[in-house]
């Protein structure tokens, strides 16, 4: 058992991990810094404003108000519908998605109140096999939106994935419009989305839900793109702007209303949950 | 055992998908021999070779397009050219016609035949514009009680940086939104590619149909090789991994029927494959003849929900 060593006393600069960066290293600055000093500024870099990854847990206790998040269908698990074997066996894959992340799939939600307002809540987590959506994630969210509209409180989604899960072939593309169902039905009985898109929010979730909030609001720097940058390139050989596809760029081309630093996202989704609570 | 309930429950599905869609479509077009030889196909779990040979199929250059389907089967037909807003895509047609005696809306994917062709339409894959187009038509549909008709060949929705730039994603997003919401019947067929969120920007149908040899993907078979295998050569094991043909899609219950084509294929014959293509339609839209446009908006979305059911929980 080794202890963790705080390697930010020795250098300032961690020594690469397998030859990539340590995750706690910031890829923009290259500052490096403890967990506790991480989770502190909201895995925001206190140095230059990146904004390192959350995990959903953490998504859960930076946004909502103390002890008021109850989660709903932790239950659901995976299973293998088309017996999918890549390099490794599907069910390998969730088994080790599970070890790693103690989530039981890529989508925690629940119900919860941020600055004293009731909302219900969807999360994603992008550890759990990229945050990629498949049939649960999609029954998840689908649950998250008929929990809105019963309770008559707005729904809250945080994504972070990198689209459609491809094990499950052509029912992970049928989450898609599952999905967008499930946001009509909750516009049908008067509901509200309030999307949040972090960093990446890209492919099959971005063609669905998540681009279907009624206000859309992203992290600085999200990488908020149908293909990513990799492919675009790779296809079009195509020069790519510099900031291809991040959430600056959408906004500047008229794509989301807002981006929100983390350290000011809690206030601004409790605003916003305010506002169309007042109009109710 | 997990493996034999699962084998089951697989049974019965498709006993039950088998005794609707398929005869219906034995009644009408006559064709039972060749929907026998469907069936033979989907009980005997395809090759990875069989696989393959759909792929190979639905991407063949002589396949049947949509226009040359639309040429065929529709009278009177009245292309509508751009979104009225920024542009027109070629890679997405819509338009106005008659088919079989009522007044209906298409939408579909087109690739083109030549090499300038093929340019000028993007080899089938839509911009944003081509989406705003489709929803432009989806809208007059509505507002005419004109039952729509969409057919999909797609490769996927086009990786590029000015289709970023316009809004890809939201506009993928909101055609289905907007599909979700028609009182109008909407019947789609998958007539070659079915490639991703191209094809199902125009895909969210009351019933989904799908050629013997088109192909329904997440992703492209070399998309998934590429990421899955970290080589895109491997597309063939990709593909016989996630199975996209006509006959996986139909047990999983993602399509309603498939439609026969003609032998060895629909680019053997594109006469045929339209007659066949045209009868599928007619019939779906029958199907949905007289269902209230609630009823028909109310089990769209029932089915959308129900695909795929996740599994009991452990």
């Amino acid at each position: 058992m080794s202890e963790r060593i705080d390697v930010s006393i020795e250098h300032k600069h961690a020594p690469p991990e397998n030859g990539r960066p340590h995750p706690n290293t910031c890829p923009t600055c290259g500052s490096h810094y403890r967990h506790d000093e991480l989770a502190a500024h909201l895995n925001v870099c206190p140095q230059c404003g990146h904004h390192f990854p959350v995990h959903a847990r953490e998504r859960i206790a930076q946004l909502t108000d103390d002890g008021s998040f109850v989660e709903e269908a932790a239950e659901l698990r995976s299973d293998d519908p088309l017996g999918f074997f890549d390099l490794r066996p599907y069910t390998e894959r969730l088994a080790e998605a599970e070890l790693t992340t103690g989530l039981g799939e890529a989508m925690v939600i629940g119900r919860a109140a941020i600055e004293q307002e009731p909302c219900q809540l969807a999360v994603m987590e992008f550890g759990f096999m990229g945050g990629s959506m498949g049939r649960v994630v999609g029954e998840k969210f689908a649950r998250a939106c008929e929990g809105a509209a019963e309770r008559g409180v707005p729904l809250v989604s945080v994504t972070t994935t990198g689209g459609a899960r491809m094990q499950e072939g052509i029912l992970s593309l049928m989450q898609l419009p599952k999905t967008v169902c499930a946001v009509e039905d909750l516009r049908d009985a008067g509901g509200t989305l309030i999307s949040v898109m972090a960093h990446p929010t890209t492919a099959g979730v971005l063609a669905s839900f998540a681009s279907l909030g009624d206000v859309l609001v992203a992290e600085p720097g999200a990488l908020l793109s149908f293909t990513g940058p990799r492919v675009v390139q790779q296809t079009t050989r195509e020069k790519l702007p510099e900031d291809f596809g991040l959430a600056e760029s959408n906004y500047r081309h008229g794509h989301v209303d807002a981006i929100v630093p983390r350290p000011e996202l809690r206030g601004t989704v409790g605003r916003l949950l305010r506002i169309f609570a007042d109009g109710r | 055992m997990a493996g034999e309930a699962e084998q089951l429950r697989l049974r019965s599905q498709l006993s039950r998908l088998r005794s609707l869609p398929l005869l219906r479509g034995a009644k009408l077009s006559g064709e039972l021999e060749r929907l026998q030889k469907q069936l033979d196909r989907i009980t005997s779990e395809p090759s990875d070779e069989e696989i393959w040979r759909s792929v190979e199929l639905a991407r063949h250059p002589e396949r049947p397009y949509t226009l040359d389907y639309v040429e065929r089967l529709l009278d009177d037909w009245f292309e509508l050219h751009g979104d009225h807003h920024h542009g027109d895509d070629a890679a997405l047609v819509a338009g106005l016609g008659r088919f079989r005696g009522r007044t209906i809306v298409l939408v579909g994917n087109q690739k083109g035949r030549d090499v300038k062709e093929r340019t000028r339409r993007n080899f089938g894959m839509a911009y944003p514009e081509g989406y705003g187009k489709a929803m432009r038509a989806m809208e007059l549909a509505e507002r005419h009680g004109f039952p729509l008709l969409s057919l999909v060949d797609i490769p996927g929705a086009y990786p590029g940086v000015t289709a970023e730039q316009h809004g890809q994603g939201g506009a993928i997003a909101r055609s289905q939104a907007l599909m979700s919401r028609l009182h109008v019947p909407v019947v789609t067929c998958v007539i070659g590619e079915g490639g991703s969120g191209g094809a199902i920007a125009t895909a969210l149908a009351d019933r989904v149909l799908m050629q013997e040899n088109a192909i329904y993907t997440v992703i492209s078979p070399e998309g998934c090789a590429a990421i899955l295998w970290r080589d895109a050569g491997e597309a063939r094991k990709a593909a016989a991994a996630f199975k996209p043909d006509a006959g996986h899609c139909l047990e999983l219950g993602v399509i309603d029927a498939i439609v026969p084509e003609p032998e060895p294929g629909a680019h053997t014959d594109h006469e045929g494959a339209a007659r066949l293509l045209g009868d599928a339609l007619q019939e779906s839209l029958e199907l949905l003849d007289g269902v209230p446009g609630d009823e028909l908006r109310r089990q769209r979305r029932v089915r959308f929900r129900t695909i795929g059911a996740v599994p009991a929980t452990r």
